[in-house]
């Protein structure tokens, strides 16, 4: 296949899919833009969202006829035990990082840039994701472009020792972007409001065949004929797993056929997430209803299948991000049962694509709530899945992208202005 | 009034917003007002217009954020509706739209005794935007071309002519602009777009309105000429 019926046939799955105004509206926006140069920046080529995003978005951004690049950097393991702690302290917890890692991860730093700088140098835009790159900025200051830090954690309330010091790095961009309002920590620069996405073309969220839904139920032992819950997270306690059970127990009583279904990954790296598998195993006390399954990291053709296969899917979090797991059932069209927390307020609106809520009494409620208004369950999954379409999937991210960096390229003002001059093949 | 010899076609544009934090946010009525008071006037039509071109659930209970946060996460349902049936077309500009919610604040702080606090995460966080508008290669070559047009739009194509074009254009959008622009001879056109009601509908069911109302007026139009011949 060459590279322009590659480009052709990418911008045809997705203009199937959003509707060919979106794609129309992305080629205007890119227009303008031709010729720049955008590089991206993060710390790993495969597993985690942002590869995830980066993976599609790159060729996106290239069909529309923008050249994008994506560089990743590398490191030692000081430099990954360092970035894990910026991590968890960025969502808040009280993690004190050693000098000698903090050393490590600028001279990392310090190496990539100089692999980097025949790239990076005369970029006219740079995106840096998360806090693994952020100070390549300063081994920069001829830089031509604009930069731009792109932080993914939630950062509302982080441990601020270490904000601190990140903050000598993150000051230094021309604009910061987070994911929503909550997230954000006051900076210097503009900080734009970007949510993520899902892509609907990767195999955790693309259309399956009812034979493959069939067949990995069959392989979990989940009977297609009853009614099923799923709950898909790590087995964490801001997921609150038990709430979960608890509430199915509560709905089971007024549907005896139903089945929880809790999918969550290996926690062999996570002695609390061990803890709590072992309470969650207790806790379903070998109730053949409850299928707690662990699967591998790239199982995403099995969550797919998974969510679609379920009725109600929930996310009763305590406490969490902006929570893309969400994102992904409300596009497989099924309400969700959401903890009233972070970004799944954003997503879940009570009676339109789901019920928030803080118990697994609530929790109970609403699920009895919608097996017995099934037109209503149908109703909030159409819905759910057309919100999703106009504001999660790829394409909402990328104009975002391209509306900032225009923003960027104007100065200070509010209202941007873009006319066209005689595009080819308009007949203008 | 005469109708024009010619009329200029509609040039279609389209537009894409950036959400900006401000770093502002109210946990209390107290704090919503004072923060009212400082905040751009960017930051109240993203409140009142932007937001509905931000990824967010377009709450149809409550066609400004103000209002939706007062009932959803201060329960003052009494306030709440009272923000929510401000008129953001009532005001000559923004300024004046802040005063007025200013005050309706002020009104109820004197009414209550105690201050209703929202939960630590559920703070309203003040925003702004900045809006992007650009061309399309679309146009539309006369209004009888609308109702085939307009489905086809993009849902901020129709934000920037039906909705933004109010803070441009006081108590007109573009379309009644430039059908006014044929003299007298679409008038009542004019006169049923203006009764479309933009508040409580999302973009996409508010695209549709607006393509029935054009069909209604000329099959409408189609039946009287029919009847006369």
């Amino acid at each position: 296949m060459t590279e322009g019926t590659l480009t052709q046939t990418v911008i045809e799955e997705y203009q199937r899919i959003v509707g060919s105004d979106v794609i129309e509206q992305l080629f205007q926006l890119a227009e303008p833009l031709k010729g720049l140069r955008v590089v991206h920046v993060n710390s790993t080529r495969v597993g985690g969202g942002v590869a995830e995003i980066l993976t599609k978005l790159v060729p996106l951004s290239n069909a529309l006829g923008i050249d994008t690049s994506w560089e990743v950097i590398t490191g030692r393991d000081e430099f990954y035990q360092c970035t894990k702690s910026f991590h968890n302290a960025l969502q808040g917890n009280h993690v004190a990082i050693p000098k000698a890692l903090l050393k490590a991860y600028e001279e990392v730093n310090a190496a990539n840039a100089e692999v980097l700088r025949s790239t990076l140098q005369d970029a006219d835009i740079v995106f840096i994701h998360d806090p693994q790159p952020a100070p390549l900025i300063t081994h920069f200051p001829e830089r031509k472009g604009k930069w731009i830090w792109r932080c993914h954690i939630d950062a509302g309330k982080p441990y601020r020792p270490v904000w601190k010091y990140l903050r000598n790095f993150t000051s230094r961009y021309d604009a910061s972007i987070f994911s929503i309002a909550s997230f954000a920590q006051p900076m210097p620069n503009p900080i734009c409001l970007i949510p993520p996405s899902i892509d609907p073309l990767s195999d955790k969220n693309m259309d399956l065949s009812e034979a493959e839904i069939e067949t990995v139920c069959l392989q979990h032992g989940i009977d297609r004929q009853r009614r099923t819950i799923l709950q898909v997270s790590r087995f964490d306690r801001f997921k609150d797993p038990l709430g979960v059970i608890e509430a199915y127990r509560l709905a089971k009583r007024f549907a005896h056929d139903l089945q929880l279904v809790l999918a969550g990954g290996s926690a062999d790296d996570d002695p609390e997430g061990a803890a709590v598998l072992t309470e969650v195993y207790a806790a379903a006390a070998e109730d053949p209803d409850i299928h707690i399954l662990m699967l591998p990291a790239d199982a995403n053709r099995v969550i797919n299948a998974l969510q679609r296969a379920a009725d109600i899917v929930i996310q009763k979090s305590l406490r969490e991000g902006f929570g893309l797991t969400v994102t992904e059932a409300l596009w497989k069209g099924k309400p969700v049962i959401g903890g009233n927390t972070g970004g799944i307020r954003l997503q879940v609106i009570n009676h339109h694509t789901g019920f928030l809520v803080d118990t697994p009494e609530g929790a109970a409620y609403r699920i009895r709530y919608l097996f017995h208004y099934r037109d209503q369950l149908k109703e909030m999954g159409l819905k759910g899945r057309e919100f999703v379409r106009e504001n999660f999937l790829l394409t909402r991210h990328l104009r975002d992208h391209l509306a900032l960096i225009h923003a960027l390229r104007s100065g200070g003002s509010e209202r941007i202005e873009l006319h066209r001059v005689n595009l080819p093949g308009t007949g203008e | 009034m005469e109708s024009p010899a010619t009329q200029a076609p509609f040039l279609v544009r389209d537009c894409a917003l950036s959400a900006y934090g401000t770093g502002l946010r109210a946990q209390n009525l107290r704090e919503l007002r004072d923060r009212l008071t400082e905040v751009s006037t960017a930051s109240i039509y993203y409140h009142f217009w932007g937001s509905r071109l931000h990824p967010s659930f377009e709450h149809p209970e409550y066609p400004n954020m103000f209002a939706a946060w007062v009932h959803r996460s201060l329960h003052d349902h009494r306030l709440g509706e009272r923000l929510g049936i401000i008129d953001p077309m009532d005001f000559h500009d923004l300024e004046g739209l802040r005063q007025e919610l200013i005050e309706i604040i002020e009104q109820r702080l004197e009414e209550t005794e105690v201050v209703a606090w929202s939960a630590p995460d559920d703070q309203f966080y003040f925003m702004h935007s900045r809006v992007v508008v650009f061309d399309t290669p679309r146009t539309i070559a006369h209004p009888r071309d609308m109702a085939e047009v307009l489905p086809t739009l993009s849902n901020s194509s129709i934000f920037y002519h039906f909705i933004d074009a109010r803070m441009r254009m006081p108590d007109l959008d573009d379309f009644r602009a430039w059908l006014i622009g044929y003299g007298d001879e679409f008038l009542d056109l004019v006169e049923a777009l203006g009764t479309v009601d933009l508040f409580f509908v999302p973009l996409a069911e508010l695209r549709r309105t607006l393509a029935d109302v054009v069909s209604a007026h000329f099959s409408g139009h189609l039946a009287q000429e029919v009847h006369h011949d």
